[in-house]
């Protein structure tokens, strides 16, 4: 009797636990946030998107049925200049008249093992989807977790700086996007 | 025979004329001009030329500190005499202090020089929107300042070269060999 009350509760516990997946869903805006940074004549330049949307679905235990999109509000740039604001705007850049908004929906999440990942998605700019790949870590903090990820793009691929910008000598081509997004768990 | 500055002091005198006359042109044309690849193009120019007159005024001052120069003429009065050390020790200020201003400037602003591209030079200031465009006035005001030190500079060497007619204009000229 005692065994067979044993064994249930047991398998209870076993059962309750695997059905109980942590999923991380509610991003906390406040606590994340998008920096970039890229060579302008040789020095190093960095800034932010203030604001950006971002939809999360991500179980530790099951990185495979993960899925994120962000969404970023350009003209939230913030180059470090108001001259360099305005400047980011215009057509020649990334045109926020016609296109406010930069995308990425990601397409499969593989685990690495540790706490890395391997995020593959398409990333959307100025009108040109491109098929990225974003390494990722996560770390659990409590009832959060953080998802740090950096990709390296080229800003020519999406005609970001055309004219008299579109050479490579004065803003260079590769751009670092860091992807910083805290989320807590249902 | 009369005394000469040496030709350090020369050289130096010169050569950092030069560079300040073609930046404060250089100074006033950039900051009107739009935003455009040239533009970030004469500004790093313009940064990378102030770093080095400022290397070469720290040698001035060095120089100056450990070289007297020649004695000012007879015949100027105790005033003229005040006036012109007062003069000479300010444009040595202004020329330690504006490319000083300048480099706070861009640190404040969040633009690191990197010296010809190849030497970074460290940002004595965290960026600071308020402090920046508190010394790009301030830049702005000393070279207004030097603006007019030099008139009276240029003035002065010009007035004891063709009306007191002494040697203050010819003893900083290259001395020619005989």
């Amino acid at each position: 009797m005692k065994r067979t009350a044993l064994a249930l509760f047991s398998a209870l516990a076993f059962a309750s636990s695997a059905a109980h997946a942590v999923e991380y869903t509610q991003v906390q805006a406040d606590k994340s946030q998008i920096r970039f940074g890229y060579q302008q004549m040789g020095v190093s330049m960095d800034g932010t998107f203030g604001q950006f949307t971002s939809q999360l679905r991500f179980d530790p235990a099951a990185p495979e049925t993960a899925a994120a999109t962000i969404e970023v509000a350009l003209a939230s740039i913030d180059t470090g200049s108001e001259e360099g604001d305005e400047e980011a705007a215009r057509k020649t850049w990334f045109n926020t008249k016609d296109f406010p908004t930069a995308r990425f929906e990601s397409t499969a999440v593989k685990a690495l093992g540790g706490n890395k990942y391997e995020v593959a998605g398409k990333l959307t700019i100025k009108g040109t989807t491109q098929n990225v790949v974003v390494p990722a870590t996560f770390t659990p903090q409590g009832t959060t977790g953080v998802f740090d990820g950096t990709l390296t793009i080229k800003r020519g691929d999406f005609s970001i700086g055309e004219g008299a910008w579109k050479a490579f000598d004065i803003v260079a081509n590769d751009v670092v996007i860091k992807f910083l997004i805290t989320a807590a768990a249902k | 025979m009369p005394a000469h500055y040496t030709p350090t002091a020369k050289t130096l005198h010169w050569v950092i004329a030069m560079l300040i006359f073609g930046m404060l042109g250089l100074g006033f044309y950039m900051t009107g001009l739009d935003l455009s690849p040239t533009k970030l193009q004469i500004y790093s120019w313009h940064k990378w030329v102030g770093v080095t007159v400022f290397m070469l005024v720290v040698v001035r001052l060095a120089w100056r500190v450990t070289h007297r120069p020649p004695a000012l003429p007879s015949h100027m009065a105790p005033i003229e005499r005040l006036a012109a050390h007062a003069g000479h020790h300010l444009l040595y200020v202004l020329m330690f202090a504006i490319p000083l201003t300048g480099w706070l400037m861009s640190s404040a602003k969040g633009f690191q020089t990197v010296w010809f591209g190849v030497l970074p030079i460290p940002d004595l200031l965290a960026k600071d929107k308020a402090l920046g465009d508190l010394l790009q006035t301030v830049h702005l005001g000393l070279n207004l300042l030097l603006i007019a030190i030099l008139l009276a500079h240029v003035g002065a060497a010009l007035k004891h070269h063709f009306f007191d007619k002494d040697d203050v204009l010819t003893r900083m000229l290259p001395r020619r060999r005989a």
